[in-house]
């Protein structure tokens, strides 16, 4: 039988059988419109407050500081543009990082259209910001730093309440990108002096097209859509309930037990690591080693190209990703594989393998079994390769 | 996203390797970019009698060397001159619009090929382009 492994986990994960048998109901028999006063109205709006109150407790927040929006990436966009704009009279500076994801990165680029100014703070070689760096970068006008919890690509994990703290201290609002990092680590806003933080159903088992936004009680936030009471005036349009309730579900899940979840995935993430640096020549783990997502595994190859790496895995039935430029629709490699230092030739070969609560040790065992084999044959088709033989 | 030839292409190339006593043999692009490819080329009577490639790259720039190898192998080098990234890109059933600058690498590697050819034994030739090693569609090639 042709194997089919799934090391994507960071790109999406499988919608889980508990969560879609939750949501089945508010798609049929509990259709309603959660603003109806009557019954089936009051049925829809009490599975919204309970989903509420379920990604509230998963993340040790209230649940009247949770919004619920279309997608990780709207949870950035509207924690970004909205603080810019209700913080605008006190100042135009904002303060992030090079390695941020686009939904972050471009929504910035878009301020600085409109007359905003934000520094972008380098990280060092494993990824990691230096906090030094953040306060020298702090302003009499700073009105909001925004750094990820944990990166997609590299799996590296930022000074989360390190970072609050000095927001904090300087009354400057603290937004954090934990898309990757919710259900993959301990997130807990009121301990990590985090005010503002996105996440997204879809990366933890509940499904696409639904998100949150967390906003500290007392942090002025402007109505991100127009039209409606929905979301305590603020994201009008009818609920997506359905979704909402799985986000409730999945992120319920997801942070029951989460140590023992994430040392299984951890293992599989260094078994995978310790073998290819083991197997596999001229390779370069990316990221921190120790502050690094439980499922994230990031090498470059030398002498090979992503793309092609990723081809040759998938007609081998292994499924991943790579921070190539041929993969990132850009003629650029990844800009994280570039603000750690890598030269272009090195983030061209680089492969992410990204592990969750779907994997085996028999998925990690086939793939230490393949990718030698796989990179081994790439690189005897690489002019590269031949000169570091001779 | 890519044709069934370009995945057999890039699954099972042909002509993969190097020509040790090769008569010409042409490099292009660079590492940076993301796609180098080299072509050697045996050629006996003005035939091109065998052709072999080594390719960095990524799916299309190896089945566009492995293609551009099959099409040439056979022809007279003036024949092989005439080939184009079309005639290439066609014959793969097409290559989705990022993949296009491959095809043109595959063109100039077979003339940096004959190129080399023609230095070697002295005969004049005036390059159907000027190829800077570049790919020239990437932003961080100065």
């Amino acid at each position: 039988m042709e194997r089919s492994i799934y090391l994507d986990n960071s790109a999406t994960t499988p919608l889980k059988k508990e969560v879609l048998d939750v949501m089945m109901p508010c798609l049929t028999s509990n259709f309603g419109n959660a603003s109806s006063i009557y019954k089936t109205g009051r049925k829809a709006k009490t599975v919204l407050e309970a989903a509420r109150e379920k990604v509230a407790k998963a993340i040790g927040a209230e649940p009247n500081e949770i919004y619920f929006t279309g997608s990780g990436s709207e949870a950035d966009n509207w924690a970004i543009k909205g603080i810019a704009e209700a913080y605008a009279e006190k100042g135009k500076h904002i303060i992030s990082t090079k390695i941020e994801h686009h939904a972050v990165l471009h929504t910035l680029e878009y301020l600085q259209k409109h007359g905003y100014n934000v520094t972008y703070l380098p990280v060092d070689s494993e990824g990691l910001i230096s906090l030094n760096d953040l306060k020298n970068a702090i302003q009499e006008d700073t009105i909001l730093i925004t750094v990820m919890t944990a990166n997609n690509e590299i799996g590296t994990i930022q000074p989360i309440e390190e970072i609050g703290r000095i927001a904090k201290e300087k009354k400057i609002i603290f937004h954090t990108d934990a898309v990757q990092a919710v259900g993959m680590m301990e997130i807990d806003v009121k301990a990590q002096n985090i005010d503002m933080l996105s996440l997204s159903a879809h990366k933890f088992g509940g499904p696409k097209g639904v998100g949150a936004l967390y906003v500290r009680k007392g942090i002025k936030l402007p109505s991100y859509i127009h039209g409606g009471g929905q979301e305590r005036n603020k994201r009008a349009g009818t609920e997506n309930i359905a979704s909402i309730v799985g986000l409730g579900a999945a992120i319920e899940i997801a942070t029951d037990n989460l140590e023992e979840k994430t040392s299984k995935i951890r293992a599989l993430r260094d078994k995978l690591i310790s073998g290819i640096e083991e197997n596999i020549p001229y390779v370069k783990l990316n990221g921190h080693r120790e502050k690094r997502l439980a499922g994230n595994v990031n090498f470059s190859f030398e002498f090979i190209e992503g793309e092609a790496l990723l081809l040759m895995l998938d007609l081998n039935g292994i499924e991943a990703s790579s921070g190539s430029a041929c993969t990132s629709g850009s003629l650029d490699p990844s800009h994280v594989l570039l603000a750690i230092g890598l030269p272009h030739e090195i983030a061209h070969g680089s492969l992410r393998l990204s592990v969750g609560d779907i994997n085996t040790e028999e998925d990690v065992d086939y793939v230490l079994e393949k990718l030698p084999q796989i990179v081994q044959r790439l690189r005897e088709m690489s002019p590269l390769y031949e000169r570091v033989n001779k | 996203m890519y044709s069934e030839k370009v995945m057999d292409h890039f699954a099972n190339p042909r002509n993969v390797g190097e020509i040790p006593d090769a008569d010409g043999i042409g490099e292009v692009g660079n590492a940076k970019c993301g796609d180098i490819m080299k072509i050697y080329l045996k050629i006996e009577n003005n035939v091109i009698v065998d052709c072999k490639f080594k390719t960095f790259g990524c799916g299309a720039a190896v089945a566009t060397s492995s293609m551009a190898t099959e099409m040439v192998k056979g022809k007279t080098v003036e024949e092989a001159l005439e080939l184009t990234n079309k005639a290439v890109m066609d014959a793969l059933d097409g290559l989705p619009p990022a993949k296009v600058h491959c095809s043109v690498l595959a063109e100039e590697a077979v003339e940096a090929a004959i190129i080399n050819y023609y230095e070697r034994n002295g005969i004049e030739y005036t390059p159907k382009r000027k190829c800077t090693g570049c790919c020239s569609s990437c932003s961080t090639c100065g």
